[in-house]
């Protein structure tokens, strides 16, 4: 027996000021096997609204391109289940999409997220030694993986509420780049020293470990604990710390 | 009077995959300005869902392997009819493409301590480990668990924000320009909010990927709809070996909503087994008589193989045969198919699930997620379904093994959109060192070239209205059917006439096929306005798609053998005396496609003599 659905999608363009204005459409598909969210979005465009807007690429959660808010939480289009989804949406009501609300939007269910790229430019990147084939152990490699395991899907800057609620997109770098950043600090290869940048440009101190970007990571990062905790008493120690600074001064340490 | 943009620049790179981020910043170390052009966003290219690794020989994990090994086993995969100095140069530079990316930024999974090679010799810990894949000798991927693809995009994208380029995210292509028969540049339209675009180069790139998503089942996304292969081919450049279609043997079957997604080669390069529904484990009745020296005739053989790979010692059996090359093994999956013996949904089992938990979690963490959550399997468990999908192009643009350039002046070509290294079947990992290498050597070249030009020639104005109106077109009809229906149409057709076994008969269909999926292709409705309209965006890749379609399905009529990826149900063996020797050419001539064949490029002595003696004399 075939099995109906309800979508409550968001459509509609910023107005001349930035503000989206647009309105919440009802489109309802039939359910195949397995389907996940992206599935049906690509239904309704093939079906009824070629010009529903939604970004995708890889559809097997390795691209971070179909970020959107299902039923109010920000996860992946093509890794969400409409089995999970059905079953968390209660009985009668629409399952409602929305893009990403910290972001400006370009319409319907994309969001502009080139503030992200423009902030990657500001960060240094690797300097490591010029001679080639490397020597590190896995150990050290495993450390900086899980880093670089980031799908740049920014469903944790999304969430984040420094950005999303404080709006503090100038001041403060967002959980993606502390990821990036504790990949290069943490790279058992590069010299490069970016901590006053972290201090400073990118102002982790905003940052007081709710724990909500590591909760929405699809890629399983441990953001919090393993990325922005740990920068964070870099900081501290390179910049607070009255025995280091001592120590810096009396030339003992670097 | 439509308001089109222009922009100039020394380079144009179009597509921001491996092999356009690898050209561009080549292009900018040689002092070039450089445009990069691309689909999607930056670092969302395909290259991102490469997983098993890229193929160099280091010799890190085997010290018996050397260039000249791989060389070898990319000319035997490829069954001869790749160009021989692609495959040297790559297997040459393949090894400092992968150590550069390395300074670059990327962490590869490494070497642990205590390790011997075949000589009893300590293996260096703490270098670059390397994987085991199809059709390659020893050891050879160097990869970043099951996500090389990632990785090797991010230290690209890294690097190349900092070169200087300038990257127009989710520009799609249209045309190319020639003035004085010369490429003089593009035009493209953004498709966030849908301005046009010309774009004045003194080069042009084309990065663009492959074409995979013509065929119904693919492992490939939205974005390789061919417009890349279909731009040159609409300049007039001359096209090569397009019947050459790969169809990975393991792409995820159930449910229908993950069909065709990857299921990596890794997954038997770490011991995976594949059987079917009567728990054969059949590859076993499949050994091509070329690589019967080479593969395990028991299971008993193979899995002392296999116990080598995990005891992480250098092998001295003889490997098993799932890890044949990627057309062998999916033919055998489409005969067990066709005997009855498929899995459940259609396709076969393959089991990683007899090995330790932790270590297929380490190893293979994507497969085990992509299981877990699209398909509600436990791959640490139970077997996983696979069956073949469309993966890769052999084909593409002809282009000169040392430069890159096309036969038409101006124009390069790199990675998957162009044609060469690879023959009739590319081997597993040779691509990401495929779109490193030759990606350097397209930035290289062309940015020498442009650096010689003065100037920028004149785009003619009628050349530019024409583009303009037919890019226009489908958002001024108000009557017409959805593009994604042409699409699905399209798609399905092409699995079932031109997909991996064909026949004249089904072929000859297919092309009559495509005249009227052309038609109804010109003649969509999308409905809906500039702003990022996928609707509109899908009726314009049509025109592309169709061409593409009608280019494999043309050469593969003509190719009247069965040779690697290309499978003839009527003619089914290959044929030396011809066939073997020859590379089809396609060309665009007065609004018509062509085809001939031209002789394989004469090989020198001193590389034929590193080939397998038994084959070559097969051919003759």
């Amino acid at each position: 027996m075939s099995r109906e659905v309800t979508f409550r999608v968001f459509r509609g363009e910023p107005d001349e000021d930035g503000v989206p204005n647009g309105e919440l459409v009802d489109y309802t598909v039939e359910m195949d096997e397995g389907m996940v969210v992206l599935d049906v979005i690509h239904k309704i465009q093939a079906e009824s609204a070629p010009d529903l807007s939604c970004r995708w690429n890889c559809k097997a959660g390795k691209c971070g391109s179909c970020s959107a808010e299902v039923n109010g939480k920000a996860r992946l289009m093509c890794m969400t289940r409409m089995a999970d989804i059905e079953e968390e949406t209660p009985e009668g009501e629409p399952v409602l999409i929305k893009p990403m609300q910290a972001f400006p939007l370009v319409k319907d269910l994309v969001a502009d997220v080139s503030w992200a790229y423009e902030l990657n430019k500001t960060i240094p990147p690797i300097t490591g030694p010029e001679e080639k084939d490397w020597v590190f152990s896995q150990e050290e490699a495993d450390r900086v993986q899980e880093f670089r395991s980031c799908i740049e899907c920014m469903l944790c800057v999304n969430t984040c509420h420094v950005l999303r609620e404080h709006n503090m997109f100038d001041e403060f770098a967002g959980p993606r780049f502390f990821v990036r950043l504790a990949d290069l600090e943490m790279h058992p290869m590069d010299a490069g020293d970016r901590l006053e940048m972290v201090k400073d440009d990118l102002g982790i101190g905003y940052c007081n470990i709710t724990r909500c970007c590591t909760d929405v990571c699809p890629a399983g990062i441990n953001i919090t604990d393993n990325a922005i905790i740990p920068l964070k008493e870099r900081v501290v120690t390179e910049y607070y710390d009255p025995l280091a600074i001592l120590a810096k001064k009396l030339g003992l340490r670097k | 009077m439509t308001d089109v943009r222009n922009h100039q620049y020394d380079v144009l790179v179009i597509g921001a995959g491996g092999a356009g981020l690898r050209a561009a910043i080549e292009a900018t170390r040689d002092g070039a300005s450089v445009a990069v052009i691309c689909k999607s966003m930056l670092g969302k290219a395909h290259t991102v869902m490469a997983e098993g690794g890229a193929a160099a020989a280091l010799a890190n994990k085997d010290p018996r392997d050397s260039w000249q090994t791989h060389f070898r086993d990319t000319m035997k995969g490829g069954k001869y009819l790749n160009d021989w100095r692609m495959a040297e140069i790559h297997a040459k530079e393949s090894p400092d493409r992968i150590r550069e990316l390395e300074q670059w930024g990327a962490i590869f999974d490494r070497i642990p301590p205590g390790l011997k090679g075949a000589d009893g010799k300590p293996l260096k810990a703490g270098t670059i480990s390397q994987r085991n894949f199809g059709g390659h000798t020893y050891p050879r991927l160097a990869h970043i668990g099951d996500a090389t693809g990632l990785e090797l995009i991010r230290t690209l994208q890294d690097r190349g924000i900092h070169s200087g380029m300038d990257v127009f995210m989710e520009y799609t292509v249209r045309r190319l320009f020639k003035s004085d028969g010369r490429v003089s540049g593009c035009f493209a339209y953004n498709r966030a909010d849908g301005t046009l675009h010309t774009f004045q180069g003194k080069t042009t790139i084309l990065a663009t990927g492959g074409i995979t998503r013509c065929w119904a089942v693919c492992s490939g996304s939205w974005e390789y709809t061919g417009e890349g292969h279909a731009l040159a081919y609409w300049a007039g450049a001359e096209m090569g070996d397009m019947e050459f279609v790969q169809f990975h043997p393991t792409g995820m079957i159930w449910p229908p909503s993950v069909r065709g997604i990857l299921v990596t080669e890794g997954v038997r390069g770490e011991g995976g087994v594949l059987t079917n529904s009567e728990g054969e484990r059949f590859m076993f009745n499949y050994v091509p008589e070329m690589y019967k020296d080479e593969f395990a005739d028991t299971q008993q053989e193979a899995q002392a193989w296999v116990d080598e790979v995990i005891a992480d010692v250098t092998a001295t059996q003889r490997r098993p045969p799932e890890l044949l090359t990627r057309d062998v093994v999916a033919k055998a999956i489409n005969s067990e198919k066709k005997a009855g013996r498929a899995s459940e949904h259609g396709g076969v089992y393959l089991d990683i699930s007899w090995r330790d938990e932790e270590q297929v979690k380490k190893k293979l963490p994507g497969m085990y997620h992509q299981f877990k959550e699209l398909a509600a399997v436990d791959i640490t468990k139970e077997p996983m379904e696979v069956g073949p999908t469309a993966h890769y192009v052999m084909g593409g643009v002809k282009v000169d093994p040392v430069t890159q350039e096309s036969s038409v002046p101006g124009l390069y070509a790199a990675g998957e959109a162009a044609t060469g290294l690879h023959g009739a079947n590319r081997l597993g990992g040779n691509s990401l060192t495929d779109l490193l290498t030759f990606g350097k050597r397209a930035g290289e070249y062309a940015a020498k070239a442009a650096a010689e030009i003065d100037g920028y020639l004149e785009i003619s104005q009628t050349d530019i209205d024409a583009v303009v109106a037919e890019t226009l077109a489908p958002l001024n009809r108000q009557e017409g059917e959805n593009p994604a229906k042409v699409v699905e149409d399209l798609r399905e057709m092409m699995q079932e006439k031109a997909g991996i076994i064909r026949t004249g008969a089904l072929l000859e269909e297919a092309l009559s096929d495509l005249d009227e999926l052309g038609a109804r292709g010109e003649k969509t409705a999308p409905g809906g306005g500039r702003i990022y309209n996928p609707g509109w965006h899908q009726a314009l890749e049509i025109s592309a798609m169709a061409d593409i379609s009608r280019m494999c399905a043309l050469s593969a009529l003509a190719r009247e053998e069965s040779r690697g990826a290309h499978t003839r149900d009527d003619f089914p063996v290959p044929d030396r005396s011809h066939w073997g020797k020859v590379n089809s050419v396609i060309w665009l001539e007065d609004g018509e496609m062509k085809i001939r064949h031209d002789p394989c490029p004469p090989i020198s002595a001193e590389l034929r003599a590193l080939l397998d003696a038994s084959d070559l004399s097969e051919e003759e």
